[in-house]
C-alpha cells in the first residue's frame, strides 16, 4: 500500500508542477489544484499509514494518528478557498487583459507592450 | 485579564474585521472610525505586551487551556513583542493615510486590512509550525484582495504572478511541515527542538530536507535573490497604503527564518544546527548587490522604493547569515528603522504622484508642485534615512551591522553594504532633483493634499529621527532580544515545564 500511495502522490505532484509552469492561466490553475491534492495526500500520510484504526488512543496499538487528519482538513479548506480565488482572478485577468497569458500579453506583440 | 493580553493582537483585528465585512449599512465615516480605532487599540496592546516582554519573561497563552506540546500556543518573547509593535505602528500610519480616500476606491478596504493585521500578528506570536502556515495563509489571502483593491491592469497582472507563486509556496510549506512532523512527531516548535536533540540518525536526512524546504518557503516570503522577482512589480502596483503595509510582509519571512532556525535548529540539534547559515549568507549578499542595481535602474519612484525594500531584505538577511548575537541585535534595530521608513516612502511617493497629476511617480520633468517645499523636505528626510546617511536612523543601523561583522566577513560585507548605500544615495538624489528642481517653467500645479495623508506619512517618517533620539534604549532592547533568541532553552523550559508529561 505504501508504494502505491507514494506513486500516486508523486504522479499528482509531477503533473501539478508541469501544469503550473505552463504559460496560460487555465492550466496553471488546474496545476495548482493537482498540486494541492498531492499535498493533501502527503499530509494525510505523514503520521504513517494505518488501516482499521480508530482516530483515538485506544490501548497501546492499533490507532491512527489523529493529528494529520485534523491538519489535512485545515489544508483542504484553505486549498479550496485559494483555488476559488485563483479561478476568479484568472477570469478577471482574461477579461481585463484580453488574453489568458500569465504575463498578460501574447508573445508576438511583446515588443510593443513592453515598457 | 492580563493573561489574555497575548491573544488580543489576533482577536481584536479578527473581530473588527468581521464586523466591518458583515455590516454593509455603516457609512464610510463609521468604517474609518472602526478601522483607525481598532488599529490604535492594537498599538496600545502591543506597547503593553512589549513592556511585559521587556523583563525577559517568556509568556505563553494556551488556547482552550490545552497545555503545550499538545495544544495550540501563542508565545510572547522580546522578539515577537517588538515585531507586533512595529506592525501596529506601521498599520496606524497606513490606515490614517487610507482615510484620505484610498479606502473608497474599492470595497471592504478596512475589513481586509484588519484581517491582514490578524495574519501578521498571528505569524509573529505563534509557537507552532502548522499555525505559522495557517497565519501565513490568512495574511496572504487578505493581501491578495488588498493588492487588487481599486482594480486596474497593472494590479491584476502583478496579482496573478503573486498569487500563483504564493500558492506554490504554500504547497511547499505543507510538504515541509509534513516531513518534519513525520520525522519528529510534533509540530510545536519548542517540542521539536527537544526532540531533534535525540533524533535517530537515520532520520537526519529527512529533517534536513524538511528544514531546507522551509528555508525556500521563508525565502520566497522574504524575497531573497532567486525568489524575489514577484516583489518589485507587486509592490509598485499595489495601492499606496497597502504597499506600505506590505513593507512588513517581507519581514514576516525574515522573522520566520530567525525564529525557526534559532529555536528549532539551534545548538541542541547537533549536526543539524545552523544548517541555513551558509545559504543565507551568500544569497543575502547577492540579493543586496542585485537590489542595488534595481534601485539604480528604476525609472519610477514607486518601483525604486520597492527595490529599496529588497535592499533592506538583503541587509537584514546578512545579519541573519552572520549568526552572532551582535549581528542579530543590529539587524533588529535596522528592521524597525527600515520597515517604518520604507512604509513612509511608499506613502510619500503616492502623495508626490497625486500632486504631479499626469506625470505620476515617473521620474521625468514635470510642472512645479503646489506643495513642493514640504514634500521635498519629507523626501529629503526619508532619502537620508533609507540610504543610511547620518544623522538619521539608517546610519546607526548600518554602523551596528558593519561593527558586528567578524574579520572573515568584513571583506564581503563592508564593500557591498557601503556600495548599496552609495547606490541608493545616487538614485534618490537623481530622483529628487528631477522631481522637485528640474521642472518646466509655469504655474504650480496640483490640489492641496488631504491632512490625513500628511498625518500618516509624517507618523511613519518621524520614526527616523525618533529612532536616533531613542537609540540607546532601543538598541539595549534589541540586544536583550538577540540574547534571548540565542538561548532557546529559556523558551523550551517556559513552554514545556508545566506540561502533563516530560517529552
Amino acid at each position: 500500500m505504501e508504494s502505491l500511495y507514494a506513486i500516486t502522490t508523486g504522479v499528482l505532484s509531477a503533473c501539478g508542477l508541469y501544469l503550473t509552469l505552463r504559460g496560460r492561466t487555465f492550466p496553471v490553475v488546474v496545476g495548482l489544484t493537482l498540486l494541492s491534492y498531492a499535498v493533501n495526500l502527503f499530509l494525510f500520510s505523514m503520521g504513517g499509514l494505518t488501516t482499521h484504526g480508530a482516530a483515538i488512543i485506544d490501548g497501546p496499538r492499533d490507532y491512527a494518528d489523529p493529528l494529520p487528519q485534523a491538519l489535512v482538513l485545515t489544508a483542504i479548506v484553505i486549498g479550496f478557498a485559494m483555488t476559488a480565488f485563483a479561478v476568479i482572478l484568472a477570469m478577471r485577468a482574461r477579461g481585463d487583459m484580453g488574453n489568458d497569458h500569465v504575463d498578460g500579453r501574447k508573445h508576438e506583440e511583446g515588443e510593443e507592450t513592453r515598457r | 485579564m492580563t493573561q489574555h493580553l497575548i491573544i488580543l493582537p489576533v482577536v481584536l483585528p479578527l473581530l473588527t474585521g468581521l464586523l466591518l465585512l458583515t455590516s454593509r449599512v455603516g457609512g464610510t465615516r463609521l468604517k474609518r472610525l472602526a478601522g483607525v480605532g481598532s488599529t490604535l487599540a492594537l498599538v496600545i496592546v502591543a506597547a503593553l505586551l512589549l513592556a511585559r516582554a521587556a523583563g525577559g519573561e517568556v509568556a505563553y497563552y494556551a488556547l482552550g487551556d490545552w497545555q503545550p506540546p499538545f495544544g495550540i500556543v501563542m508565545v510572547l518573547d522580546r522578539l515577537s513583542a517588538l515585531l507586533v509593535l512595529v506592525t501596529a505602528v506601521l498599520a496606524l500610519g497606513c490606515v490614517i493615510f487610507a482615510c484620505a480616500g484610498d479606502d473608497e476606491k474599492g470595497s471592504n478596504f478596512h475589513g481586509l486590512f484588519q484581517l491582514q493585521l490578524m495574519g501578521i500578528n498571528g505569524a509573529f506570536l505563534t509557537g507552532d509550525l502548522f499555525n505559522l502556515f495557517v497565519f501565513f495563509e490568512v495574511l496572504l489571502l487578505a493581501s491578495y484582495a488588498l493588492l487588487l483593491h481599486g482594480g486596474g491592469k497593472a494590479r491584476i497582472q502583478a496579482a496573478v504572478h503573486y498569487v500563483v507563486l504564493n500558492l506554490a509556496g504554500s504547497a511547499l510549506f505543507l510538504i515541509a511541515v509534513g516531513t518534519l512532523y513525520g520525522a519528529t512527531g510534533t509540530l510545536n516548535m519548542a517540542d521539536m527542538a527537544v526532540r531533534l536533540a535525540e533524533l535517530p540518525e537515520e532520520r537526519a536526512g529527512l529533517v534536513t530536507a524538511g528544514a531546507l524546504m522551509l528555508l525556500v518557503v521563508f525565502g520566497l516570503k522574504a524575497a531573497v535573490l532567486p525568489l524575489y522577482f514577484w516583489l518589485p512589480r507587486a509592490y509598485a502596483a499595489a495601492p499606496a497604503p497597502v504597499a506600505a503595509l506590505f513593507a512588513i510582509m517581507t519581514k514576516v519571512g525574515i522573522y520566520a527564518i530567525l525564529r525557526v532556525y534559532s529555536l528549532v535548529f539551534g545548538e541542541q540539534a547537533g549536526p543539524l544546527a545552523d544548517l541555513d547559515q551558509p545559504w543565507i549568507w551568500w544569497l543575502s549578499l547577492a540579493t543586496l548587490a542585485v537590489a542595488t542595481l534595481g534601485v539604480l535602474a528604476s525609472r519610477d519612484l514607486r518601483l525604486m522604493v520597492a527595490y529599496l525594500v529588497l535592499v533592506s531584505v538583503g541587509t537584514l538577511l546578512v545579519g541573519v547569515g552572520m549568526g552572532t548575537v551582535a549581528a542579530t541585535s543590529a539587524l533588529l534595530y535596522y528592521l524597525v528603522h527600515t520597515t517604518l521608513v520604507t512604509g513612509g516612502l511608499f506613502l510619500l511617493a503616492e502623495m508626490i504622484g497625486q500632486q504631479r497629476g499626469k506625470a505620476g511617480t515617473r521620474i521625468v520633468k514635470g510642472k512645479p508642485l503646489l506643495q513642493g517645499g514640504p514634500l521635498a523636505l519629507c523626501f529629503l528626510g526619508g532619502a537620508i534615512a533609507v540610504a543610511g546617511l547620518p544623522p538619521l536612523s539608517g546610519a546607526i543601523g548600518k554602523a551596528l551591522l558593519l561593527d558586528a561583522a567578524t574579520p572573515a566577513q568584513q571583506p564581503w560585507l563592508w564593500p557591498l553594504l557601503l556600495a548599496s548605500g552609495l547606490g541608493a544615495m545616487i538614485a534618490l538624489s537623481r530622483a529628487g532633483s528631477t522631481l522637485f528642481w528640474r521642472s518646466h517653467a509655469g504655474e504650480r500645479v496640483g490640489e492641496p493634499l488631504p491632512r490625513e495623508q500628511w498625518a500618516g506619512t509624517g507618523l511613519l517618517l518621524a520614526a527616523a529621527p525618533l529612532l536616533v533620539a531613542l537609540a540607546g534604549p532601543i538598541s539595549d532592547y534589541t540586544r536583550a532580544a538577540a540574547e534571548q533568541l540565542a538561548e532557546p532553552d529559556a523558551i523550551v523550559r517556559a513552554l514545556l515545564s508545566d506540561a502533563g508529561e516530560t517529552p
